[in-house]
């Protein structure tokens, strides 16, 4: 080995300490990179392979009824490749072990067999056997979320009949990867089931026979969807047809590409503002490092070694320092990854995970990091190469120092002479100064990132499920119904009140912009059902006409005292234009609201009801629960208190797991910025601690000097951080999407985080700093020419 | 030259078979071996000797920068062997200046200043002006470091050195890095210094020339003290010629 290398080795093993943490902050840029990008690719990657080999359908459709022989007319649209029919009922489940309302759908398979189309995974057991009416398959998450094994037996309701069903099988389904309760935005597995039954007994079950009610096709490589979608709405219409959708209306396919989009957002953001900061802190430390190898560097020019080369031997050093940092990054990233994606598998039920990180994701977080640590290096080690060797190996020629502004302006006379150190160091090379304050800064604003999800996550529950919805039940008739039902509901045991509402399945119109949704009729003011705005105060819903959730409106490029076509998707399939009256700014979802009464004018019916929101009395909850299961006309029972708890066990868990983790990163980035900058000041300041010491100084009183400066730094870099962290925050949130837009609410516990994550990292640096103070060698330190 | 009741001149150091040995890992250094010397009050002393002869290990230990090995060395009766760090500090904080080859300046403080982070933490020091205007920079006083030159940085940190009125000053090297014009202003400063303020002072030189100002002279070689020879006819630093 060159007498060079063996340097450079030893140089390594010299500043273990600082090379370690330079490590770390390269390691937290490049572990929140390959986290957010490997889980984002895992996913999609995934999904892509099982829509692939699973053929997931382009179009699907649901109606009321249909003769099975329309399929043979389905099947001949043109662009169309396959189709499959079958029955889908709504049916209510009981479980003895769990006391709360579970609501499922029941499809039925092909009578040829497994499904062609959207294919079943099965995870355990088998499928059910022909000729056998009790058997049926079972949706894994809700397995899972019960521990149900095949062999199983529970009750379900169906159509007001109570049948026996046996599990003998739990699967899982391309089309069902996000399973949703129709009318529900969150995932509940406990409370929402899918089964997949033999053909024949769920057909006389819901009185299908010979027909079906929801359709899947597949399309030929270049059919137009836009045009098997009308001719399927035109073939379908007389059956109740609820009009045709293509994937991107699919309920499970929505969802899965929102939340991909929200995952986007933090894969991009968030990796890209640490690996910037990674960098910039990177290209800080490595400079200076440099600069404390000045007097190592002229020796190396006087032995007769050239620039670059010497250039290139320090460049070594940084290459192994930042390939240290990149391979612990690249480790704890995908470690962090697969945690990460097998999280998301409980919430998404894909059959298996295809953990895919991309060589790119290895070759630009190395790029990004070597040139960063380069570009400080090189211009540092060119710089000092650039002086004569001779007056380089010479201590360095006393800075050029000058009164502070303070001190010019009078109001410094009495500061003792350390002080005045303190403040004309940090005055002389204010550069220098606000570099190490903007990295602290930078290290703390990434903590106030990290904690602000878990703020912005409460803060929409809160406002969503506490103050919005404030009912206790919520139930769903299968059809809607008349506003007498309600009487049925108020005289159940524990009931206090019960507030109507009308939910209608529509497609709005603008143009050519379209949106699938359902209209919301509410009562004006209503007690359990509150529209707010983003003030949390109860606002008006017009008179007449709709109210969007401005986010939609805006997406549909509409603004109050616009028309929009309202395209009811159920019933007589009415098309009405009716005026834009106002807008809402709501956090999760979108939505159209309604008043009710002008609602069922719109739908030219009486006092019709979908269903009804219930104030009760929870103690007498399973009375009121079994009493609504013996209800034929309710559809489905949701508690409030159980979608919160779904709320917390699904989507936040996973916001909640990448900011833990990225705080986790971000305190790491932390760390090592503010250490590197206790320990160069060190380097660049024990010359003349060390004359203080020897002047007679205590090693508190030099302390005080080093440390000081730390102090000012980090109690300036403190605010500037939180206020970054918001600007980040800020930039974090700026892309809405229909499930969330995420309010930028940071509380102060959040900035108190964040500074004492700092504080705490400047203590502890402090500290070690203070201790190499301690054991300073005056002698040698003051031998040494730098 | 004050002395003791009974005629023997007052020791202000007093080293008796110093050793130091300086553990390299595998290899041990012996840098003193066994040195007896004495500082007496008011003298002017220089300490000659080739460069690894042990003067400055033998100075820093004087200067309570180092512990001896083996060995007693007492300051006015204290025993700085045995002393603890927090002693030192205040050992050197009350009674040594002390001077370096390379000034060792604060640069982000003015003359002034870097002779009052000295007089701040004394007890009974000179004012900080006049202990500059004994070297002769009575003009320089707000000057920062980079503003003066290598002499003038010197005298700075011989005005820092005995601003607090120290019982020994003890200086390294002085003129090492500086040519003879600027040196001699220097030394003169040092002299200056010991004759009106009668502090007891080592100056530390290979230069054998410089040893002329000296009221006496010892001579180390390979750790240890080879002759000690009292100076009759003491030169002025403006005589001296290397």
């Amino acid at each position: 080995m060159r007498a060079l290398d063996i340097k450079l080795f030893r140089d390594l093993w010299h500043m273990k300490g600082q090379a370690f943490a330079i490590a770390m902050v390269v390691a937290g840029g490049t572990a929140t990179y390959v986290l957010a990008s490997s889980t984002l690719d895992s996913l999609k990657t995934t999904q892509s392979s099982l829509y692939r080999e699973g053929l997931f359908g382009d179009v699907f459709a649901q109606l009321k009824r249909a003769p099975e022989n329309m399929r043979e007319r389905i099947a001949a649209v043109p662009g169309v490749r396959f189709v499959e029919t079958r029955i889908a009922v709504p049916a209510n489940l009981d479980l003895s072990s769990y006391p709360l309302p579970i609501s499922a759908m029941v499809l039925s398979l092909p009578e040829s067999g497994p499904p062609a189309l959207n294919a079943l995974y099965l995870r355990r057991g088998r499928m059910p056997e022909l000729g056998r009416e009790q058997e049926a398959v079972v949706s894994d998450g809700f397995a899972l979320a019960h521990k149900l094994q095949p062999g199983t037996s529970l009750t379900a309701t169906i159509y007001g009949r109570r049948r026996k069903i046996e599990i003998v099988g739990i699967v899982s389904s391309t089309e069902f990867i996000y399973q949703l309760q129709p009318g529900s935005i969150i995932p509940d597995f406990k409370t929402y089931a899918l089964l997949w039954m033999n053909h024949d007994p769920v057909e006389s079950a819901y009185n299908m026979t010979g027909a079906f009610n929801q359709v899947s096709l597949k399309l030929d490589p270049g059919a137009s969807q836009q045009d098997v979608i009308a001719r399927l709405d035109d073939l379908l219409r007389p059956y109740g047809g609820l009009g045709a959708y293509g994937r991107e209306d699919q309920v499970s396919h929505k969802y899965l590409s929102e939340e991909f989009k929200q995952l986007t957002v933090m894969a991009t953001v968030f990796p890209a503002i640490f690996l910037g900061v990674g960098a910039f802190l990177l290209n800080v430390v490595s400079t200076r490092l440099m600069a404390t190898q000045r007097g190592q560097i002229a020796i190396l020019k006087a032995f007769g070694y050239t620039t670059p080369a010497i250039a290139g031997h320090y460049l070594k050093l940084t290459f192994l320092i930042v390939a240290l940092g990149c391979a612990l990054g690249l480790a704890a990233g995908q470690w962090m990854g697969r945690g990460m994606s097998a999280m998301y598998m409980e919430f998404y039920r894909f059959p298996r995970l295809e953990y895919v990180l991309r060589p790119h994701v290895i070759v630009y977080s190395v790029i990004i990091n070597l040139v960063a640590a380069s570009a400080g290096a090189v211009l540092a080690v060119v710089r000092a190469a650039g002086e004569p060797p001779a007056q380089a190996m010479q201590p360095a020629v006393p800075g050029n120092f000058r009164m502070t502004i303070l001190e010019r302006l009078g109001a410094a006379r009495s500061l003792s002479q350390p002080t005045r150190m303190i403040l004309r160091n940090l005055e002389r090379r204010p550069m220098k100064a606000l570099l190490s304050v903007l990295g602290v800064a930078l290290s703390g604003a990434i903590l106030v990132m990290g904690g602000f999800w878990s703020n912005a996550v409460d803060f929409m529950v809160d406002f969503q499920f506490r103050q919005s919805q404030r009912d206790d039940l919520m139930v769903v008739f299968i059809d809607a119904t008349s506003e007498r039902a309600l009487y049925s509901l108020t005289s159940l045991p524990g009931i206090r009140y019960a507030e109507p509402f009308r939910s209608v399945s529509v497609r709005l119109w603008n143009g050519p912009r379209q949106y699938r949704t359902s209209i919301q009729g509410l009562e004006n003011h209503g007690e359990l059902r509150r529209l707010l705005n983003t003030q949390s105060r109860q606002i008006d819903l017009p008179e007449d006409g709709l109210m969007l959730t401005d986010f939609l409106a805006r997406k549909l490029r509409l603004t109050p005292g616009d028309m929009v076509t309202v395209e009811v998707m159920e019933g007589e399939r009415g098309v009405y234009a009716v005026p834009l009256t106002d807008v809402v700014s709501e956090y999760i979802g979108v939505s159209a609201y309604m008043r009710r009464p002008a609602l069922n004018r719109l739908l030219g019916e009486g006092n019709a009801i979908s269903g009804a929101y219930l104030a009760a009395d929870m103690t007498t909850a399973p009375t009121i629960y079994s009493l609504l299961k013996e209800m034929p006309r309710v559809a489905s029972t949701t508690a409030r208190k159980r979608m919160l708890e779904s709320f917390y066990e699904t989507m936040a868990r996973q916001m909640l797991t990448f900011a833990f983790f990225n705080t986790l990163l971000a305190a790491t980035i932390a760390v090592g910025v503010v250490y590197n900058t206790a320990r160069i000041a060190f380097s660049e300041r024990s010359r003349e601690l060390a004359s203080l010491r020897v002047l007679g100084y205590t090693r508190s009183e030099i302390s005080y000097i080093l440390l000081g400066e730390l102090a000012v730094i980090v109690f300036l870099a403190i605010p500037l951080g939180c206020y970054l962290g918001q600007f980040m925050c800020q930039l974090s949130v700026a892309q809405a999407n229909d499930l969330f837009r995420v309010p930028l609410v940071i509380l102060p516990s959040t900035y108190a985080f964040s500074a004492l994550i700092v504080l705490a990292a400047a203590t502890v640096s402090g500290l070690l700093v203070r201790r190499k103070l301690d054991h300073m060698d005056l002698v040698e330190v003051l031998k040494t020419r730098e | 030259m004050s002395l003791a009741p009974g005629g023997a001149r007052e020791s202000v150091f007093e080293a008796r078979g110093v050793t130091k040995t300086y553990d390299m890992g595998e290899v041990r250094v012996q840098a003193l071996r066994g040195a007896d010397m004495d500082l007496f009050a008011g003298e002017l002393m220089v300490l000659l000797g080739p460069s690894g002869s042990g003067k400055s290990t033998l100075l820093n230990i004087l200067g309570g920068l180092d512990t001896a090995t083996a060995g007693a060395v007492r300051y006015r009766g204290f025993d700085l062997t045995h002393a603890t760090d927090r002693e030192l500090t205040r050992y050197r904080r009350l009674h040594v200046g002390f001077v370096f080859q390379f000034y060792n300046l604060i640069p982000s403080l003015t003359a002034r200043e870097n002779v009052a982070a000295v007089t701040e933490i004394a007890s009974n020091p000179m004012k900080p002006e006049e202990a500059l205007e004994l070297v002769g920079l009575g003009d320089r006083m707000h000057h920062f470091p980079s503003q003066l030159s290598g002499g003038q940085q010197q005298r700075v940190a011989i005005a820092r050195a005995i601003a607090k009125r120290p019982s020994v000053l003890l200086c390294d090297e002085p003129t090492g890095a500086l040519d003879w014009e600027t040196g001699v202003v220097v030394l003169e400063a040092i002299e200056t210094v010991n004759r009106e303020l009668g502090t007891a002072t080592a100056v530390i030189t290979h230069n054998a020339d410089i040893a002329g100002m000296a009221s006496r002279v010892i001579h180390m070689s390979n750790g240890h003290i080879s002759s000690v020879e009292e100076n009759t006819a003491r030169r002025s630093p403006r005589d001296l010629h290397w």
